[in-house]
């Protein structure tokens, strides 16, 4: 670790309602990794925000390379060197690689735009960083993980001095994960500063030499990575400590009757020949790597997508899913993985979001009876401990653990018995993990059955009673839990046939 | 979280806030308006201005609360201007060219609105077409279609004064001497109703779940082809009322006219809180914002605004709606 590049001391910032920075303090050397941690809502971001210049700070100081600074843009942040890669991709679809990393700042020729030029460039610069890119290729035409390291290189490409790196992790494989380890390193040795901001704890050990932890919008404290243990870092969190164990027998009973079963399903590229049974009261992993098909295999089963052959049972009984309606009619409930987009509507109240798939159950005549719908709304809000002032409240104004808590309400109202997670804790702080966890296995005692699509290996290994594991579009394995470990999940996620 | 109060003692007003800023603000513009063109002149302070605003109204509020549904979903129906034109002249021209009972009239010009209603829902809805498009083409047809069926003729509905001029006094009585403006009652209980359709109602509610998120509505089970129909249908049926609510109030009408007046409806809409992009937008909401519009159509004569400069002003005040609806979507994302 070399010199301090740059200090902020006692920063505050209010919103209306919300005191979000309380007084917090963050150091960043040159040639370090510096983790930032904290649940969802502990500021981390506002934070980055404050720094960059998207906020205003109401208090304190930022020292950049010795001298007081205050960006009033992320432009002016980035012309000083101070980058963010974010979490959400901000590409454009349309253009092209090249295109995209210039954008802005185009290398000109006369009057005109040289994308030959650019093309140059940007391959010089992902050769510089190892990345096997094609600069003319369309954007919306690579994966998330390329798509990702397209947005490091950009960022890297503003000569920057330091960069923040916003869950970057989130969508990537294993393998990119390793490649983007592997980039990080490189900047360190270079001596940037890095700011990494991740709920991964497996990360923070392997990549990061100093952790500041964040919670509730205040600071609580920095230690040296290597010098602290896992426990130490979630404490510092939440004040609790978890403990991740994996899951060592089934918790469902041999003679459980299969509820679902979902013979050779087809749907385009990514879901082929699949077949697999869940039985009641059981939760069914699916595991593998990005892009596997896991999701479409729940889109196509629950007909969200089209699928193209393939015979669905349910309790026995053939049923025909074209479309949402009929799954739902079925007594499926699905739990998308980007809530914000498929699941809930984020301008409306819980209450309101708790009934959509239901609403035919709360009418007095033509009329919705709202004083029905909230009730019922505030019972889930009390069963699965929502957090929220009131079942009136918008969604928009929840954390991630708590809007997830209400896309679960939406169909237990429902009362679907199956139910897919599509990566239920994605995005969603440790404390709430535990919660959706617990909460999940509350439901499968009770005899609900389901479908959980996780990428995460130590999620998989703690939740499922059985675990399916697929690969380009195909089942490649299924595991009792009692068998299951990383390596045969692995093995078989990577079996391309 | 520290739960500190958000915003000022004026949105902390519970009856503020149940009401809604922006619709207090409207009101309190449109009060500001009147008088503004009271004081500006002597002769708008009269009682015919009041039954020539309402006038107005009529068909624009009808217009208005048609097309909020449309707008709630995320979509739009340009084709109400040129469509409330069509319709009326259709079923006006069979009364006076054809000697058909006006009942026949009538329920033709509500007909041919539900008819196109349910082809714009067809078209945006099973079609996938983007609104915006679907229903300048519509509006293209409706237009070619109302100059074919009256063989390019103008229309007049019957005058209040012979046999068949009932429908005028629908919308405006004479007791005595004086005339009542009838058609505000109409327009108050249709408000009401469809209030109660847009925010007690399943179809309401569904509605306002697809334009604030469609995908999230599909895969919730609602049939989201049949409500985002059901909203053009609405619109459809409201502009057919509008059709008449205009024949009542005004003299001849040209085929292929009526094209502009969506905008006065949708502006109305807009400058009453509704979203352009879709997911909010109130009944209420839109009446205001149509008063405004009415109000402004009206008054800008007596200060001697010609029509091409109240084009402009109508104009700018949208620009202006428009973006208050921008900074409020700026707010939620």
């Amino acid at each position: 670790m070399g010199d301090v590049i740059l200090t902020m001391k006692g920063i505050d910032k209010s919103f209306p309602g919300v005191h979000a920075l309380d007084h917090v303090d963050l150091e960043v050397r040159k040639g370090e990794v510096h983790a930032l941690m904290g649940e969802n809502g502990a500021g981390k971001s506002t934070l980055m925000k404050v720094l960059t210049g998207i906020y205003k700070k109401d208090e304190g100081t930022i020292t950049y390379e010795g001298k007081e600074v205050e960006f009033s843009n992320p432009r002016e942040a980035q012309d000083a060197g101070i980058v963010i890669v974010h979490q959400e991709l901000n590409m454009m679809g349309h253009l092209t690689v090249a295109q995209n990393i210039f954008i802005g700042r185009e290398i000109m020729k006369g009057k005109l735009i040289d994308d030959r030029k650019m093309n140059e460039e940007a391959k010089k610069l992902f050769d510089r960083l190892g990345i096997d890119i094609d600069p003319t290729e369309t954007m919306s035409r690579l994966t998330v993980g390329k798509q990702q390291m397209c947005e490091i290189a950009k960022a890297i490409s503003h000569d920057a001095k330091v960069i923040i790196f916003d869950e970057p992790s989130a969508a990537l494989t294993e393998a990119e994960i390793e490649e983007l380890f592997k980039i990080i390193r490189d900047l360190r040795e270079k001596q940037l500063g890095i700011v990494y901001i991740s709920h991964r704890m497996d990360e923070i050990k392997v990549i990061t030499d100093r952790v500041t932890v964040m919670r509730d919008g205040g600071y609580v404290g920095t230690l040296i990575t290597e010098d602290c243990t896992k426990d130490d870092i979630i404490n510092m969190m939440v004040g609790r400590v978890i403990y991740e164990e994996p899951k060592t027998e089934s918790a469902v009973a041999p003679d459980a009757p299969v509820v679902l079963k979902v013979e050779h399903l087809n749907a385009g590229r990514m879901v082929r020949d699949v077949s697999f049974e869940l039985r009641k009261g059981e939760i069914l992993g699916f595991s593998g790597l990005m892009g596997a098909g896991r999701t479409e295999t729940a889109r196509a089963l629950f007909g969200a997508d089209p699928k193209d052959s393939g015979d669905v049972y349910i309790n026995g009984k053939k049923v025909d899913i074209k479309k949402p309606q009929d799954a739902v009619r079925n007594g499926i409930g699905y739990l998308s993985e980007d809530r914000k987009r498929y699941g809930i509507v984020v301008d409306k109240t819980i209450a309101e979001n708790s009934t959509m798939a239901s609403l035919e159950r709360f009418m007095k005549g033509i009329f919705i009876d709202k004083k029905k719908e909230n009730e019922a709304a505030q019972e889930y809000v009390d069963a699965l401990n929502t957090k929220t002032p009131g079942v009136d409240q918008l969604v928009v104004n929840l954390s991630g653990g708590n809007q997830q808590k209400v896309v679960i309400a939406k169909w237990l109202v429902r009362n679907c018995d199956i139910l897919i997670f599509d990566e239920p804790t994605r995005g969603i702080d440790v404390g709430a993990k535990s919660e959706i966890y617990t909460l999940m296995n509350k439901l499968a005692a009770e005899g609900k059955s389901i479908i959980m699509i996780s990428s995460e290996m130590t999620e998989i290994l703690r939740m499922s009673d059985r675990i399916v594991v697929m690969c380009e579009g195909k089942k490649t394995g299924e595991l009792g839990i009692e068998e299951a470990t990383q390596e045969k999940i692995m093995h078989a996620a990577t079996l391309r046939n | 979280m520290t739960d500190k109060k958000k915003g000022n003692a004026f949105t902390n007003n519970p009856l503020v806030r149940a009401v809604g800023v922006q619709k207090i603000v409207v009101l309190l513009v449109l009060i500001l308006l009147i008088v503004f063109f009271c004081a500006m002149s002597p002769s708008f302070r009269k009682y015919s201005t009041v039954l020539s605003i309402l006038d107005y109204t009529y068909y624009l509020a009808f217009l208005g609360m048609g097309v909020t549904f449309c707008l709630i979903t995320g979509g739009v129906d340009l084709s109400i201007g040129t469509g409330m034109f069509c319709y009326a002249i259709i079923g006006g021209y069979l009364i006076t060219h054809m000697g058909m009972p006006v009942i026949v009239g009538i329920l033709v010009t509500l007909g041919c609105g539900l008819i196109m209603g349910t082809v714009n829902g067809l078209i945006v809805s099973r079609g996938g077409h983007a609104p915006f498009l679907a229903t300048l083409c519509t509006m293209m047809i409706v237009r070619g279609l109302g100059a074919i069926a009256t063989n390019s003729t103008s229309v007049t509905w019957p005058a209040a004064n012979v046999a068949n001029g009932w429908t005028r006094k629908i919308f405006k009585i004479t007791i005595g001497d004086t005339k009542f403006p009838l058609g505000l009652v109409w327009v108050i209980l249709l408000a009401i109703l469809l209030s109660l359709l847009l925010n007690r109602t399943k179809a309401g509610r569904y509605i306002i779940a697809i334009g604030s998120n469609k995908e999230a509505a599909r895969l919730s089970g609602v049939n989201v082809a049949n409500y985002q129909m059901l909203a053009y249908i609405i619109c459809g049926l409201m502009t057919g009322l509008a059709g008449l609510a205009y024949s009542s109030a005004f003299q001849s009408m040209a085929p292929s006219g009526g094209g502009g007046i969506e905008l006065n409806a949708i502006g109305g809409a807009i400058i009453g809180g509704t979203s352009m992009s879709g997911g909010s937008g109130s009944i209420a909401g839109t009446i205001l914002g149509v008063f405004i519009m009415s109000v402004l159509q009206t008054g800008l004569p007596f200060i001697g605004i010609q029509a091409n400069y109240q084009q402009i002003i109508i104009g700018l005040v949208l620009i202006v709606a428009v973006y208050i609806d921008v900074l409020k979507n700026k707010r939620l994302a």
